[in-house]
């Protein structure tokens, strides 16, 4: 079974374009320390020089006859360094160069390295945020739908409800509430938001699970509820899961992205919602600072895309009328 | 309900007294309304015994075999299974049971479902299909480390599938069920059916979604079992033919409740009931000629939220009598072990 | 069945139809001839995946991307259906030749009234108003006795039986001459399937048109149809009036399929049906297809495929074995 997935996927043109593109991104994360040329939150790039180095000769201050075989001698020695410290300051915006791909911040920062290191926490606030929403809906789906009655009810009623909230003003409300700045409240934030649709989607399938045959039959074989819901039900919704995964992962980047662009997010952390924000707040779209906002723009977009990819592909694996012949 | 229908039979198995089974309706605007899916059905099942269930959608044939199968619990009434510890040889099987004594049920009880596609789970393998009954129901031999047990199955997972007609059996171990044709998926559901030995069998239509061809061979292997085995057969079919086939006696179900009940010859020969009467000559035969006096109704089968009052039969019955609307016939009898429930 | 030819209506001549796949060309009708007089009833029974239905939709040219008709004819009132234009196949579909699907869930549109689908098919082919187009479609709901007030009502309103007559309504619209049924009755219960089946006889008398019915259910076909076709992987392997065909099948195939049906009298004796399943119509084994589950098999039957030969007069079998019966 998963040996076919990971076949149809690598066999199907939109899946392998999306998992290309999000391995690249995922390998420029990993390796951001060795890729970025500058550090992305300092404006000036120091380099110190070690020009000479001298060292006195040794003197004795003081020797001192212990016995007739052992004498003791204490000596005195300094060293002087001459050092050259030439602290450079990046230019302030900066336009792109040969120095600075893709020129500079406000206040000297490398947008180029910012960017590098901003893929690692976009990825990463994504992914994590992407994984929680779906072991939360995953969960609340299986126990509806594995009960019903009336635990069902309430948890249907509390998803509807909280699938009409229309989740932006939501977030923003709530981060607007939450002193802590930081990426973990991110995370809780966009999690807490973003559970009832796939919640829905989920209890749909396990519904309609619970219905077939096969689980009547563990039924009155005797399985226990625990094997029929991990065993039974869980491994005919991977594709479902896999598929609200993707999609909430990149309603993650994407929220990630809005809070921080409204400065909601904690501005010191580079990331491309971040680098969005400093954009914004220094007229950089006025200014038609091309090279400042739209890179981090158009990654958020390439990911988007690389998820949304993966996403078709995995429809068209689990319904085969969209496969082509 | 009278329990003389069971005279003749030498020895019970299984007995339904007055059981229903309400399904209440989850929708705000219908609150408290509930559909009839069964009402007042006693019958009982004798050892080694065919008995089939016959009506058409809508009946309660399969809602029969549900609560047999103790999938859902019952409104009311009783089941009782044979127990030669209870005093008088029964034990009720309706009410809540623990997990220990449901398990010990389930193991007498089994249950085959119409649909060889949904009863198999797509995601694991004949072998892991059919070694769950023994890992549940640990009939597996162990004495000497886990290898030992693993052989063990293994050869009784091959002798289960010869024993369907499944050969080669290393064969198939491997397969998923999409990879095996409908015919062979339904003998997969009755290997897993008969491999903890089930004193009794409910077929829910096991054939009728299988192809024309290979529905006969799956027939003949139900009575091989039954033949061999001992094993008490409750056959829910719509076919009067195949019921007539397969069973020794015939229960005709009719929106919820039993409408006739009989050996299989009195119910097809000498049918009794209206609604019998229909069934038998909508079925098609083509040995009886090709010009025959066909019984024709209107209407469709009533709604079993709000039944017709009295015989559920009347709104199409072109015998009914003023008082089959206002009151609910007894199962009367018309010969030994033959009983219809019906004015007439 | 030269004989008959003066008054045949719908004649098709060795007819190969099938669908495009990727592993080649499945031939679901291979070499099929027969002819339809007026008035005639031919039923067409065999096995899921015999090519029943494709033949159906071959005579109606109703095929999906993949599907064509490779070679053949079929030929009506001196047109060649297979070979004609798809204006002139339009004009022939519905006016002269109609079908009665097996799904009415499928086929009916859920969200417009029976009436409105009724007088949208009359309007689509003759020019007239709507008017003249609602008086027809009453006449015709009269005729499969469905009152007038149910005119208005959606397809969900209506059980499964009267939605399977609006269908016959339908297809009785523009007057055909033809009327192909595919398993119009297989989802229904017994007592509605001989409803329905006792008023299309009906109608048939009345309006004098042909039907071609095509089901697996042998037993039911013996007793409704006047001439009656046993297609097996593609290939009509017995053909002869009814009765004839009930009482003494000559080719095995039909034998097994006739000891597939239990009787409703007569004394129970223990029936065999047919072991095995049908070939591979992709790459079809060169002599009778039957070969490997035949009980009569004979060295020779596996080399070449015998032809449909006269048993007695106007009735045919494709076998050269011995004929039992």
């Amino acid at each position: 079974m998963f040996k076919d997935i990971g076949k149809l996927f690598l066999g199907n043109k939109k899946a392998l374009f999306g998992l290309l593109l999000l391995t690249f991104f995922a390998l420029v994360g990993i390796f951001a320390p060795f890729l970025a040329p500058y550090d992305p939150k300092n404006n000036r790039v120091e380099t110190v020089t070690v020009l000479s180095e001298e060292r006195d000769r040794s003197r004795t201050i003081s020797r001192e006859d212990l016995d007739e075989s052992t004498e003791k001698r204490v000596y005195s020695q300094s060293v002087h360094t001459t050092y050259e410290r030439i602290t450079k300051k990046l230019p302030l915006k900066g336009k792109p160069s040969s120095e600075h791909l893709l020129g500079t911040t406000h206040s000297g920062q490398d947008i180029f390295s910012q960017l590098i290191w901003g893929t690692r926490v976009s990825l990463t606030v994504g992914l994590v945020t992407g994984l929680f929403t779906t072991l939360l809906s995953l969960c609340l789906a299986l126990i509806a739908g594995y009960l019903g009655g009336l635990v069902d009810d309430i948890i249907s009623l509390f998803t509807n409800v909280f699938l009409v909230i229309p989740s932006l003003p939501l977030m923003i409300v709530i981060a607007a509430y939450v002193s802590v700045r930081g990426v973990i409240p991110i995370i809780l934030i966009l999690g807490l938001t973003s559970w009832p649709w796939p919640t829905r989607v989920l209890r749909s399938q396990v519904v309609s699970l619970k219905n077939r045959d096969f689980i009547k039959v563990s039924k009155s074989l005797g399985e226990k509820p625990a094997y029929v819901v991990f065993r039974e039900i869980l491994p005919n919704m991977i594709s479902l899961v896999m598929a609200s995964f993707f999609s909430s992962t990149m309603a993650a980047i994407i929220g990630e992205a809005t809070l921080e662009f409204i400065g909601l997010g904690n501005v010191s952390v580079v990331s491309w919602g971040t680098m969005l924000y400093w954009a914004q707040a220094n007229g950089a779209l006025l200014a038609g600072a091309w090279w400042w906002f739209l890179p981090p723009g158009i990654c958020i977009a390439l990911i988007g895309t690389s998820f949304a990819l993966m996403n078709f592909a995995i429809d068209e694996i689990s319904n085969p009328k969209l496969r082509k012949r | 309900m009278p329990l003389a229908t069971v005279n003749t039979m030498a020895e019970e198995i299984l007995r339904l007294q007055g059981v229903s089974k309400h399904f209440p309706i989850r929708s705000f605007r219908r609150f408290g309304e509930v559909v009839h899916a069964m009402d007042d059905v006693s019958f009982s099942l004798g050892k080694a015994e065919v008995l089939a269930l016959v009506g058409e959608s809508g009946s309660g044939k399969t809602t029969t075999a549900s609560v047999i199968a103790q999938l859902y619990p019952i409104t009311s009434g009783l089941i009782r299974l044979a127990d030669p510890q209870a005093p008088d040889g029964f034990r009720s099987v309706s009410g809540k049971l623990s997990r220990k004594a449901l398990l010990g049920y389930r193991k007498r009880v089994q249950m085959i479902f119409q649909d060889p596609f949904g009863s198999l789970n797509p995601t694991h393998t004949i072998e892991h299909i059919l070694s769950r009954p023994y890992v549940i129901h640990d009939k597996v031999v162990y004495r000497r480390g886990e290898e030992r047990r693993k052989t063990a199955l293994k050869e009784q997972l091959h002798q289960l599938l010869r024993s369907v007609g499944l050969e080669p059996p290393q064969q198939y171990l491997d397969k998923f069920p999409h990879e095996l044709s409908g015919g062979q998926r339904q003998r997969v559901n009755i290997a897993r059916t008969f491999s903890i030995e089930p004193e009794i069998v409910l077929a829910d239509e096991p054939t009728s979604m299988l192809d024309v061809s290979i529905r006969m061979s799956i027939m003949n292997m139900m009575l091989a079992f039954q033949e061999q085995k001992q094993v008490s057969f409750l056959y829910i079919t719509h076919d009067l033919a195949g019921a007539r086939y397969m069973a020794q006696r015939i229960v005709v179900m009719y929106a919820g409740m039993i409408m006739e009940i009989g050996t299989s010859d009195e119910v097809v020969q000498r049918a009794v009931h209206p609604y019998t009467k229909l069934l038998r000559s909508a079925a098609p035969a083509p040995e009886e000629g090709l010009k025959r006096n066909r019984l024709i109704t209107q209407g469709d089968i009533p709604s079993l939220i709000h039944p017709p009052a009295g015989c559920r039969f009347h709104p199409r019955c072109p015998y009914a009598m003023a008082e089959c609307s206002r009151l609910i016939p007894p199962l009367k009898e018309v010969e030994g072990g033959h009983w219809i429930r019906c004015y007439l | 069945m030269q004989e008959f030819l003066s008054e045949n209506i719908l004649e098709c001549q060795e007819l190969v139809a099938g669908y495009e796949l990727k592993a080649g060309f499945v031939r679901a009708v291979d070499g099929v001839s027969f002819s339809l007089r007026r008035g005639e009833f031919l039923g067409i029974a065999g096995e899921s995946g015999c090519g029943k239905t494709t033949l159906a939709y071959a005579v109606m040219r109703l095929f999906r991307d993949n599907a064509k008709i490779r070679s053949g004819k079929i030929l009506y009132s001196g047109k060649d259906i297979a070979n004609a234009s798809e204006e002139e196949v339009k004009n022939l579909r519905w006016e002269h030749i109609s079908m009665v699907f097996q799904s009415a869930m499928n086929a009916l549109n859920p969200v417009l009234p029976i009436g409105e689908q009724l007088t949208d098919a009359w309007l689509a082919h003759k020019h007239g108003d709507l008017r003249e187009a609602k008086t027809r479609a009453l006449e015709v709901l009269k005729l499969v006795d469905i009152p007038e007030d149910r005119y208005n009502a959606y397809p969900h309103q209506l059980s499964g039986g009267m939605k399977q007559r609006v269908m016959i309504a339908m297809a009785l619209m523009l007057q055909p001459e033809i009327v192909i049924m595919d398993e119009p009755t297989t989802a229904l219960d017994v007592v509605v399937q001989r409803t329905i089946i006792e008023k299309i006889q009906e109608l048939r008398k009345e309006l004098q048109f042909s039907v071609i019915f095509i089901t697996h259910d042998l037993s039911l076909l013996v007793e409704i149809s006047d001439q009656l076709a046993i297609m097996y992987a593609g290939k009509i392997v017995e053909y002869g009036p009814a009765s004839e065909v009930f009482l003494s099948p000559c080719h095995p195939y039909t034998q097994g399929l006739m000891a597939s049906f239990p009787t409703l009298s007569g004394p129970i004796a223990r029936m065999g049906g047919i072991e095995g399943k049908p070939p591979d119509l992709i790459d079809p084994p060169p002599g009778c297809r039957f070969y490997p589950r035949c009980r009569n098999r004979h060295s020779g039957c596996d080399l070449s495929a015998p032809p449909l030969r006269q048993v007695k007069p106007g009735h045919y079998a494709a076998c050269d074995g011995e004929y039992h019966g």
